[in-house]
């Protein structure tokens, strides 16, 4: 288990002040000079070895992301986009970032900024976190005050940053859409090529990064891309705030290893499953957009990239979704399937037409209306939605629905026959 | 989700208060020269802050000050559903109803809202007080279930303290936001098992 | 150019093509809805996808990937797209499905049946039977103004009549609201699209969404006698589809020429077409008794014939209108000129121009405009002119941000104008460089001028244009400084007619009145016989007692004042010649018969010289057309601008005349779009526009 000692997020639950005064205390700001004199090769080059994957959900390595930025501007700014658009279902990390270490995150900015040769940085805040955007303002308010940030700033390295905040769209989560929400459009995503490296915000060179990924960078600047990579397994390294929701005894966020097994994630962080382990029914590993795990999968899996990624799953935000015996796992999956075609933006057919259908079918499977041939149809349907998108909500809102046939299937099937046989009863 | 369009009654028109106005400066100086549209959310959410939803002279006049088309504006205000297409309660209740709310008994608060505001969400009570609707995933899983009314949450209820919230609200209270149990905001319930050694 | 293997044939292409240009240029058709050539890429159908080997193992959108970033094979072998394979069939059958899960099963009363790209494209990748269970989405219908009538259920969210308004037309007024399987598409309030390109969405819609609201449910396309011409609303000489059935012209569609129109038509050559069929003149009239009263061909010729065989031709006239073709204005002119008549004009505004071809012609070309790196507006609103040459200016400034200014009166012409206000005399400032504006245009490359009726048939307006051509030369627009082959000098024609009349020189002969000379002669009484073929846009109440004879094809004002009326057929239903502005010669073909005894316009100035006893020598079109080409070359040579005059200093030298240039202000030549010619007057749809568009806004203005 790690150690308080090896956690980045100090923090994570407010028991300190978020202020500046309380966040130097912490670490934070210190050094940060130095860590810029490095140069920008030299942090970039860290960042790479540390084995930082994003963040956010895609687990891309945050160096290699920084290296794409131009290295000589064409009189183009360059711009720094942090998204803290958290709406994930399941996921709750960056809040806690936002609204109990925001010095981290602005701290993370400077120094990413400074790396990819941006001046400005955006941070795009969810609509619905309004405490939290008005903590990470504050923050800001006091860096700029203290001379950390702006112009002529005690760092050498002009910088502003910037809250913006969005208005309830789940798709300003993806990348390209949250560039075209920051722009004052609706959020629709944006095909690609060309990459947000190239043409981004403003058509200028843009990188757009998670708050954790950017969070956790004056940390691993600070102590060493050894440190980091030596947490964690190889290729999955580092520390990642969990949040564990659903059915266990005490739901929470934790900072934990990598590679930590879910079965200790949920019983030494969580108190275990409501009932016990044995009255698990499945878990949802990496927030809503990910197929669930059978309990006989959950015994044994770690939780990181790869791992998850052979038992047919993902890491994806590390929002662990635990459900009990107790679950109607249709009726749990069927609500994801309405999130999905309540927040397709609408852009391209099969999301657009693909999700109400899908949710459609899966009101029907709940209550078994269904017949069966139409389990074939779903499964179908999911296919032609899945990567025929523009973004990959369509592959998200598929996904889970995937994950309920293949280890679901004869539930499904119960259900429609146990509804023929009581319409049959009643016709009698 | 219902079509959102704008409501059948509105006002003649819309006017920030001069507070307001000098915020809209500064929120639109933020922007790079020429894309002060960038400013066209923040700026339509101050506006249903003043007013409690956005009306049709809002759209008009907040694209007229953005340089914007009317319809890029609407098109937003449709897009994002934060923003309140009618007038709501003064007590707008947004239910988390995704499946991590769901699993705790988001479905139960639910049941609460419509006995105790009205039977279709959306629906302002007769003295204007309460209104509520289910919204999708508010960020705060691990404080499941819980609602946001305006700037704030109230996370781990159930039924009896959402009960007690409504009726705290009705009071003219100001009631305690964040968890509605024995716990610290994200920490597991009964104390942190991590972080117990930083001391600052 | 890159090479690319496309089904297993290897072809090389621009590399920024799209993978669907390249297709298209290997002859592999891709099914689409969103994507259109001139439109932006928005992707969002999904139709298109392809399989591209070496990528993630899932089809692309072959409209958004560029053939250059495509990756080549593990040798170096060129990127293998594959269009056929298992994969993408059902890529795009799964796509298909999607699209009518919530269409209608309409298409029997649908008016895009039978040219419906949905109808089409699901012939190849639709499933025969619908496996869902669920309510098809019905969408209210949103109104959009007068001419384009909505459906919105059929819509496929293509975004291509969202783009189209934005992009060409430049009016951002049609949007996507809502989102998810909940977005609709709409102008804000259901306010009318105020374009006088709108109408385009209707072709640019795949799908029986938006159709035309004057055509509904008049026909089906098969139904159709489909016939291939040029428009006459405008000098642009926009190439139409003139689709009838029987007597009766249903409705006109743009043609494809790059060179002209593009794509596009106005609102205005659309849908003027229902003028056709009414207020027409059908039959000969003769005033007798001081009332017009019907007559026979005989008795109208015989009244014409006793007139000018009494009447010395000093007193005769002769003016020419905006909607005739060249062959009627030459049969015309060889029977007035047979007649010793000097005083014909087909400048009906009392435009100052003739002389040098060059002069009086938009020399860029259309297409020219895009090579243009500033413009200099003169008097002008081709947004009303010719509203697709403002299209291109508007595609230009997109394109480039090129300067445009303007001297007149601020309208909005859809892209960012620098005023230099209305004071005309500033050009001669301009001419000598001591006006800012001048070195703007002297930086440039390719620096363009276009100068309009609205300041040419001013007094002044042959001064007007003098300096003009003086801006020209000292500014490299035209002359040695000028880019190679460059000649930037433009007039733009507001009148079909025009360019033609002047090649052929229907202008004064040696003692010849002009316009205002015959008028003012005829109020007097000097003039006592005038020839109106087609003239409807002077002042009639001048014509004082003269005999008028009145040709054309609908009763305005012209026929009003008429002692002897011709029935002619209108541009749709005569063969004839049209010189557009840029001096592109083009062949209009009859779609229909012209109603009742009207006839063909020269034909009829032929049957009157043969009264006459001077019959003109030619008994057909192809004779009168030999005659043409004999007495004007340049008319042999079809479909092809005249091209740059070069820098001929005895040319420019002489254009114009020298003299002062007023101050005043002026109105410009068209002050309603939808109106200016007797079709237009004669057509309802016309009328509703002008009470929307132009008389509503007005009456706004004035409260």
């Amino acid at each position: 288990m790690l150690t308080d000692k090896d956690r980045i997020f100090t923090n994570l639950y407010g028991l300190h002040s978020p202020g500046l005064d309380g966040a130097r205390k912490r670490g934070d700001w210190d050094g940060t000079k130095a860590i810029l004199e490095l140069g920008r090769d030299a942090i970039v080059d860290i960042m790479k070895k540390s084995g930082l994957r994003g963040r956010g959900g895609a687990g891309f390595p945050t160096g290699m992301k920084w290296s794409f930025m131009p290295k000589k501007s064409d009189g183009r700014p360059c711009y720094l986009v942090v998204n803290a658009d958290e709406s994930e279902p399941g996921t709750c990390k960056d809040r806690d970032i936002l609204r109990h270490d925001p010095h981290k995150l602005v701290e993370g900015c400077l120094i990413a900024s400074f790396a990819m040769g941006a001046n400005a940085a955006y941070i795009y805040v969810r609509g619905e976190f309004i405490r939290e955007r008005e903590a990470l303002q504050r923050a800001i308010d006091e860096a700029y005050d203290a001379g950390l940030i702006g112009k002529n700033n005690v760092h050498g390295w002009d910088f502003d940053c910037y809250v913006h905040h969005g208005a309830g769209a789940y798709i300003c989560g993806e990348e390209t859409a949250l560039l075209e929400s920051l722009e004052g459009k609706k959020g629709m995503p944006r095909m690609k090529p060309p990459f947000p490296a190239n043409v981004g915000l403003y058509g200028c060179p843009t990188t757009v990064n998670n708050v954790e990924s950017i969070a956790v960078a004056p940390t691993i600047l600070r102590r060493g891309a050894e440190w980091f990579a030596g947490l964690g397994r190889p290729n999955n390294t580092g520390t990642k705030v969990f949040c564990i929701s659903g059915h266990v005894n005490r739901p929470c966020n934790v900072e934990e290893e990598m590679g930590i097994p879910l079965k200790d994630l949920i019983e030494k962080h969580c108190g275990g499953v409501r009932g016990g382990w044995d009255n698990l029914l499945a878990i949802i590993p990496g927030g809503s957009s990910v197929p669930l795990l059978k309990k006989d999968v959950c015994d044994t899996v770690l939780m990181d990239f790869d791992s998850l990624k052979n038992v047919g799953s993902g890491l994806g935000t590390a929002a662990v979704i635990v459900m009990d015996q107790s679950t109607d796992i249709v009726a749990a999956i069927r609500r994801l399937s309405y999130f999905y075609k309540h927040e397709s933006c609408g852009q391209c057919t099969p999301c657009r037409e693909g999700t109400g259908w899908l949710w459609r079918m899966m009101k029907r499977m709940e209550t078994g209306e269904a017949v069966a041939a139409e389990i074939d149809t779903l499964q179908d349907v999911t296919k032609q939605i899945e990567g025929h998108t523009i973004c990959a909500l369509g592959d998200a809102a598929a996904w889970p629905v995937q994950g309920l046939i293949k280890n679901f299937r004869p539930e499904l099937e119960a259900r429609i026959a146990a509804r023929r046989s009581a319409l049959a009863k009643a016709a009698e | 989700m219902a079509l959102r369009r704008f409501a059948a009654e509105q006002p003649a028109s819309f006017a920030f208060t001069a507070d307001n106005l000098v915020w809209v400066d500064k929120q639109i100086a933020k922007y790079p020269e020429g894309r002060q549209a960038s400013a066209v959310i923040p700026m339509l959410w101050r506006a249903q802050e003043q007013e409690g939803w956005i009306s049709e002279p809002c759209v008009r006049w907040v694209a007229e000050r953005l340089g914007m088309p009317f319809i890029r504006v609407y098109e937003i205000v449709t897009f994002y559903t934060m923003f309140h297409m009618a007038p709501v309660g003064k007590v707008h209740v947004q239910v988390c109803g995704t499946t991590p709310c769901m699993l705790r008994g988001a479905e139960d608060l639910i049941k609460v809202c419509k006995s105790k505001i009205a039977a279709t969400a959306k629906d302002v009570t007769a003295d204007g007080m309460f209104s509520w609707e289910e919204v999708e995933c508010l960020g705060a899983c691990v404080n499941a279930p819980m609602v946001q009314i305006w700037s704030d949450t109230y996370e781990d209820l159930t039924p009896e303290s959402l009960e007690k919230l409504l009726d705290a609200f009705a009071r003219g209270e100001k009631p305690k936001t964040g968890p509605q149990i024995d716990r610290h905001m994200s920490a597991p319930e009964g104390g942190p098992l991590t972080l117990t050694e930083v001391k600052s | 150019m890159t090479k690319i293997i496309i089904d297993g044939q290897e072809i090389d292409v621009p590399g920024e093509y799209s993978l669907l240009q390249a297709c298209e240029a290997a002859g592999v058709e891709v099914p689409r809805f969103c994507f259109h050539e001139r439109l932006s890429i928005a992707g969002n159908c999904r139709m298109c996808l392809v399989e591209v080997k070496g990528g993630p193992p899932k089809p692309v959108a072959s409209c958004a990937q560029q053939v250059r970033d495509q990756r080549p094979g593990p040798n170096g072998e060129p990127p293998v797209v594959i269009t056929n394979s298992p994969m993408v069939k059902k890529a795009r059958e799964g796509v298909m499905e999607f699209l009518l899960l919530n269409h209608p099963l309409d298409c029997p009363i649908c008016d895009q049946g039978g040219e419906c790209d949905l109808q089409d494209q699901a012939m190849g990748y639709g499933i025969d039977e619908a496996r869902t269970r669920e309510y098809r989405r019905g969408v209210t219908d949103k109104y959009m103004g007068p001419l384009v009538k909505t459906q919105m259920t059929r819509c496929i969210h293509c975004t291509r009549c969202i783009r189209f308004s934005a992009e060409v037309a430049g009016v951002d007024e049609i949007g996507a609201i809502g989102r998810g399987e909940d977005m609709e598409i709409t102008t804000y309030l259901e306010k009318a699209v105020t374009s006088e390109l709108s109408a385009n969405i209707i072709d640019l819609c795949p799908v029986g969404a938006l159709t035309s609201k004057p055509y509904a449910f008049n026909a089906r396309p098969w139904e159709l006698r489909k016939t291939e011409s040029i428009d006459a609303m405008d000098a642009l000489g926009a190439n139409i589809r003139i689709d009838s059935r029987g007597a009766e012209v249903l409705r006109v569609l743009p043609r494809v020429n790059d060179d002209v129109n593009e794509e596009w038509i106005s609102d205005k050559t659309r849908f003027v077409v229902d003028g056709l069929g009414r207020q027409r003149l059908d039959k000969p009239y003769v005033r007798r008794d001081g009332k017009l009263k019907p007559a026979t061909w005989q008795e109208a010729f015989d009244a014409i014939a006793d007139r000018i065989k009494t009447t010395k031709p000093e007193a005769m006239a002769a003016i020419v209108g905006d909607l005739v073709s060249v062959e009627p204005v030459k049969a015309l002119k060889d029977l007035m000129t047979s007649l010793g008549v000097a005083s014909l004009d087909c400048r009906q505004d009392g435009a100052k121009i003739g002389g040098a071809r060059a002069s009086y012609l938009f020399n860029s070309t259309i297409a020219g405009i895009e090579e243009a790196d500033a413009i200099l507006l003169v008097g002008t609103n081709p947004r009303w002119e010719a509203p697709l040459i403002n299209a291109r200016i508007r595609k230009t400034w997109l394109r480039s941000g090129l300067p445009v200014a303007r001297i007149g009166a601020p309208v909005d012409l859809t892209y960012d104008v620098r005023e230099l206000g209305e004071d005309f005399s500033i050009l001669s400032g301009l001419a000598d460089g001591s006006h800012d504006a001048f070195q703007i245009l002297k930086d440039a490359k390719r620096p363009l001028l276009i100068v309009g009726m609205s300041a040419l048939s001013r007094p002044d307006g042959a001064a007007i244009l003098a300096a003009c051509a003086r801006l020209a030369g000292a500014t490299g627009m035209i002359g040695p400084e000028g880019a190679e082959g460059w000649c930037g000098f433009n007039v733009l024609h507001s009148a079909a007619a025009r360019v033609g009349a002047l090649d052929i020189g229907f202008l004064p002969g040696a003692g010849g009145r002009d316009v205002a000379g015959i008028l003012d002669g005829a109020s007097k009484g000097e003039v006592e016989l005038v020839w109106l073929l087609g003239a409807d846009e002077i002042d009639t109440a001048k014509l004082g007692n003269a005999f008028v004879i009145y040709q054309g094809s609908h009763g305005d004002a012209g026929a009003h004042r008429a002692d002897v009326i011709l029935p002619g057929a209108a541009y749709t239903e005569e063969d004839g010649i049209f010189v557009n502005l840029e001096g592109r010669v083009q062949a209009a073909n009859r779609a229909v018969f012209p109603p009742g005894e009207a006839r063909e316009n020269w034909k009829i100035v032929r049957a009157v010289s043969g009264v006459l006893g001077q019959p003109l020598p030619y008994d057909d079109l192809k004779a009168l057309r030999a005659k043409l080409v004999a007495d004007v070359p340049h008319l042999a040579t079809f479909d092809a601008p005249a091209g740059s005059p070069g820098a001929d200093a005895a040319l420019w030298g002489n254009v114009g005349a020298a003299g002062p240039i007023g101050g005043a202000p002026l109105a410009y030549a068209i002050d309603d779009f939808y109106l200016t010619n007797p079709i237009a007057r004669a057509s309802r749809t016309m009328a509703e526009c002008s009470k929307l568009y132009v008389k509503r806004p007005l009456a706004v203005a004035a409260e």
